[in-house]
């Protein structure tokens, strides 16, 4: 491992100022735990380490009637430790307890997992499924991203050098919604989703048909998918296993998976489908309550 | 939850008819405090004055020819001490060295140290640094410049016995049943084993069924990745520490390759964190010797995950085909296998075990056996517990229970119908002296397990069984009387498994004093005499042995002490649970005599040095119920027992620690485990992450029965433990799907992609 220079900017401006004088060489810190180990493999040789922790911003975890607000440097295990934030935002409480162990919860962001971009992420399809928007700082200012848009490939997304993410905000949940993560892997610990599936749900107040539906897939293509498709198949429609399985279908057409060391294509688009069904049916039953 | 079922009178009738005083109980293990306080020390723990690190760069090809190695930027950068290759070691010549579980090639080992002028697996070494810091001797190992030219290469055992395979050695040429071929090719060798008539052994069967089965590559998986420390003294002298099952065996192999006289070697085997058959070829030790002769310090080797993946030796792919034929009372009349395994980069795959044990659980009154080693751009392959014997194991045993389930059989009835017995002649010639594979099965039909019976939506239970020989080899101790009634046991059998304290047991026993009266340690190869390594599930038996005798050499020795101080003749003098018992009355207790040793004569110290023949084979007969997610071909396992015949339980914690740690696995070599490599040869997965041992979310608790039926080549009736339990969980797994699901895996891992591709096909 080479070693680096290690800055703790205090504010945004800060921050903004530290990673533009850097011009490229130098790599935000949240948790740490994907960037150290590619440090440590040599994926990346950063000469600066820049931590992010320090900036109050980051740490927000705000839940209010506007939404909730999840700064880009707030640890898992705060995600799940929230009873209030877990009934709202389930799909987030279950990808937030999924990734990695209980060391790896104490200091891993989902802010860092939406920004390592990696295809597998646990947290994106949840991210995607409960309408993230990303708000990004730069030196030209803030802006802000939907989540869908935000990866660009394995490892890449929109983050212009000097940018960083600041915080993470979802829409309020409406009544009757519910939502859930799953992913498939081998074992049943220890694992990267070999298929990963997010989704949200809202239903009528009745609770026997969709009003709306957001379905976010991992891990079966160069970047999360948003399966615009699959929403559009079950808004309106009653719930049923029929309805359920045309989202499944969108879900296994719109997938673009390869041949790995995690699973063949065959074997991720059959269960693309079989985990959009499931999942599907997991959001449906927390509506309902 | 385990029982012991133990034959009372054959276990007690080398005890003077009493049931063991220290045998079959479960002292905690005398190295127990130092593991579980974090203060054991391990090979990474070890800091000489003056200590520099010493890093490995090895191939990023799976083929290539090394045309020239420029090392000129790496010896200039500051703090880089030293920089070795091939050139750097001795040239030994083609000698045949025998490492205990199986025998290495010395120019072979050699090269597979540090490459000469070909690499033949991605990860093989190819040149080491020497540096102040370890992050220095990892940039210079960027900064070495070899030239390759790369070759195409050949990683699959069918693909590599084909004529237009690429060549790995220009100068192999097949030992084709005892004749050399003219044409070299990736094939070392093909033997074959026959009995009986095999075509009239077919003809007289009412079912003959044939199927090929396919292996992947695994790794022994132990959790410690190896490690070397070595200082070449001034005076020539080298010591070395390091992790392994055999610290005389790393001490003939680094005296081999870095050409000194073999006593200039000292290796002082630290405490091990696995090893499974793959700590005993070296790979780290002889670099770290040599970096130290040119740079005059201590230097430390370590590996990490990758480079143990990459670099160190797996347990083969392989492709097998197997035929069997039963009559219409489920008798066996005849059985044929076809075996090829992977070798690695040079010859020498555990072909030669697994041929011998494929049958060895049924009496095949004709059979023929195949076997073929051959080489492939793979990592040169090691020792796995019960090496060769898991793969063939999961052909045969699911060939059986297809037979089975169409004659609809009980397959515990076919086995113990079919079942090697006293008097048995495997297929490979020997003949079965008293075994226990009745026993094993009989300990599974009679369970609680096999009485329950399975329900529930895509669920089955599968059965299998395994042998392995286990083996002697040569073990020696000593054992010094302390005044204090306590004995000093050094012994060199290195302790992987809680060896140290089933050793101890056979001295307390013997000597008929606590187990805790004994104080085990695991001597360097300066103080304790020539030991094999540990392995071939030997040293409670063979070490066991040795501390056997040098209790009875130190009883002869205290009856003598008493004898004298009694003034009668020894004759007079007889030992009876651990005290001494004289004419009129007299007695002393091993304590009181203890006492008295030192201040009366010269101090008593037993030897045992011993080679025993009489080794005996182990049978294993597991059963598992599984749930198979048809949607996925995710197979959870609901519930396991292993039943096993061990002789004599010496310790049956360890040896339920035995039997459950082989069981996990075979489970995961079963379900998940597999190099899995891209059209490059290069190791896709070589990390835990990806690298799919079982964790504990993943198992049930594996029940164990421990069988005894004891083994009359011992004293005690040991037979050995640790090597047979890996065998029949693929196989049972296999079976146990085919109920749940009605699919034959024929393949393994028989991972969710496919166990779902099976199921896919089957229903389309």
């Amino acid at each position: 491992m080479r070693d680096f220079e290690y800055e703790a900017p205090a504010s945004i401006a800060e921050a903004v100022q530290v990673l533009g004088r850097h011009n490229g060489a130098a790599r935000p810190l949240a948790g740490g735990t994907d960037l150290i180990d590619q440090i440590r493999v040599g994926r990346h040789q950063p000469g600066v380490v820049v931590d992010i922790k320090k900036i109050p911003e980051l740490n927000v975890l705000e839940l209010s009637a506007a939404g909730l607000r999840l700064g880009a440097a707030v640890p898992c295990y705060k995600v799940y430790g929230d009873p209030k934030i877990s009934a709202a935002y389930a799909a987030l409480a279950d990808s937030a307890q999924i990734i990695g162990g209980i060391q790896i919860q104490s200091r891993a962001s989902i802010g860092g997992n939406l920004c390592n971009s990696g295809p597998a992420a646990d947290s994106t399809p949840s991210l995607i499924a409960l309408e993230a928007i990303a708000v990004i700082a730069g030196p030209a200012g803030k802006r802000e991203v939907a989540v869908e848009n935000f990866c660009t490939g394995p490892g890449k997304n929109v983050l212009q050098p000097g940018e960083f993410l600041v915080e993470l905000k979802f829409p309020a949940r409406p009544p009757h919604s519910g939502s859930h993560y799953r992913r498939f892997i081998p074992r049943n610990e220890m694992d990267i989703a070999v298929v990963g599936v997010g989704a949200s749900v809202v239903l009528d107040e009745k609770g026997e048909k969709f009003v709306s539906a957001r379905i976010g897939l991992g891990a079966v293509g160069p970047i999360p998918y948003f399966v615009q498709e699959a929403g559009q198949r079950l808004a309106g429609q009653p719930v049923s296993e029929a309805t359920i399985e045309k989202a499944a279908q969108a879900a296994r057409d719109m997938a673009r998976p390869i041949d790995d060391m995690r699973g063949t294509k065959e074997f991720r688009l059959h269960v693309t489908g079989v985990l959009t069904r499931r999942v599907i049916e997991e959001a449906v039953k927390r509506a309902r309550q | 939850m385990s029982t012991v079922e133990r034959d009372k009178a054959k276990a007690g009738s080398n005890g003077n008819g009493k049931p063991y005083k220290v045998i079959g109980t479960r002292p905690i293990r005398h190295d127990g405090v130092d593991k579980v306080t974090g203060r054991a020390k391990y090979g990474a723990d070890i800091h000489p004055t003056g200590l520099i690190y010493g890093v490995v760069l090895r191939s990023p090809h799976a083929h290539a020819k090394i045309k020239s190695i420029d090392v000129s930027k790496a010896l200039a950068l500051p703090g880089v001490r030293a920089v070795v290759t091939h050139k750097d070691l001795r040239e030994p010549g083609d000698r045949i060295l025998e490492l205990g579980e199986g025998a290495v090639n010395l120019r072979e080992l050699s090269n597979n140290v540090l490459a000469a002028d070909k690499v033949l697996y991605k990860g093989h070494a190819v040149a080491a640094i020497a540096a102040d810091t370890i992050h220095i001797a990892e940039e210079a190992a960027g900064l070495i410049k070899v030239d390759y030219e790369i070759l195409p290469s050949v990683l699959d055992v069918e693909a590599a016995m084909n004529s237009g395979a690429p060549l790995l050695h220009a100068n192999l040429f097949t030992d084709e049943l005892g004749q050399k071929a003219t044409q070299p090719s990736n094939v070392a060798k093909h033997f074959r084993f026959e009995t009986g008539e095999i075509e009239k052994g077919f003809a007289k069967a009412k079912l003959v069924i044939e199927r090929e089965f396919r292996t992947a590559t695994v790794h022994q998986g132990y959790i410690e990745p190896h490690n070397a420390t070595a200082l070449w003294n001034a005076d020539g002298h080298i010591t070395v520490w390091t992790s392994t099952q055999g610290a005389f065996s790393v001490r003939q192999q680094v005296a081999e390759l870095v050409d000194v006289p073999i006593s200039h070697v000292k290796v002082i085997p630290m405490e091990i964190g696995g090893g499974f058959g793959g700590k005993i070829r070296v790979y780290l030790e002889p670099v770290a010797a040599i970096l130290s002769k040119r740079t005059g310090r201590p230097v430390k080797v370590l590996m990490n995950r990758a480079d143990v993946f990459e670099g160190t030796g797996p347990t083969p792919g392989s492709y097998i085909r197997v035929k069997l034929g039963v009559d219409a009372q489920g008798m066996i009349t005849a059985g044929q296998a076809y075996m090829a395994y992977e070798a690695g980069g040079y010859p020498g795959s555990p072909i030669g075990a697994g041929a011998m044990c494929i049958f060895a659980c049924y009496n095949i009154p004709n059979g023929r056996i195949d076997g073929y080693d051959v080489v492939v751009n793979k990592p040169q392959t090691s020792a796995y517990r019960a090496p060769g014997a898991t793969n063939a194991a999961f052909a045969l045993e699911t060939v059986v229970d297809e037979i089975c389930t169409q004659l609809k059989l009980d397959p515990l009835e076919f086995r113990l119908k079919n079942a090697a017995r006293e008097g048995t002649r495997r297929v490979d010639g020997p003949v079965f002296p008293r075994v226990g594979m009745i026993e094993s099965v009989e300990a599974i039909q009679s369970s609680e397990h096999w009485k329950t019976p399975l329900t529930g939506k895509n669920r089955g239970r599968g059965v299998a069984s395994g042998f392995w020989f286990n083996c002697g080899l040569k073990s020696a101790v000593s054992a010094t009387v302390n005044p204090d009634g306590n004995v000093s046991l050094v012994e060199g059998s290195t302790d992987i498994g809680g060896s140290r304290t089933g050793i101890a047991m056979q001295l307390a026993e013997t000597l008929g004093i606590a187990a805790e009266d004994v104080i085990p340690t695991v001597g360097d190869t300066d103080s304790v005499g020539y030991n094999d390594i540990t392995g071939g599930s030997r040293v409670t038996f063979a070490t066991g042995y040795a501390a056997y005798e040098a209790a009875r050499d130190i009883q002869r020795q205290m009856v003598g002490r008493a004898a004298q101080l009694w003034e009668v003749d020894p004759s007079q003098v007889t030992c009876e649970q651990g005290s001494f018992i004289g004419p009129e009355g007299k007695k002393f207790t091993f304590k009181e005599l203890a006492a008295l040793v030192n201040k009366t004569g010269e101090p008593v110290v037993g030897r045992g040095s011993v080679d025993p023949e009489g080794c005996g084979g182990a049978f294993a007969t597991h059963v598992v119920d599984v749930e198979v997610d048809p949607e996925t071909g995710k197979v959870q396992i609901l519930r396991y027992t292993a039943s096993q015949d061990v002789g004599t339980a010496i310790h049956p914690s360890y040896v339920e620690g035995q039997i459950q740690g082989g069981a996990v696995q075979g489970i995961g070599w079963g379900l998940n485990e597999e190099y899995f490599y891209d059209a490059q040869g290069t190791m896709k997965n070589a990390t835990f992450l990806d690298y799919r041992i079982p964790t504990c979310y993943d198992l049930p608790f594996i029940d164990t029965i421990i069988v005894e039926v004891p083994n009359p080549g011992h004293p005690y009736g040991v037979r050995g433990v640790g090597e047979v339990p890996i065998i029949p969980p693929p196989a049972a797994l296999a079976n146990a799907i085919a109920q749940a699901v009605g699919v034959r895996m024929t393949q393994l891992p028989m991972s969710p992609p496919r166990v779902l591709h099976e199921i896919l096909a089957k229903k389309s």
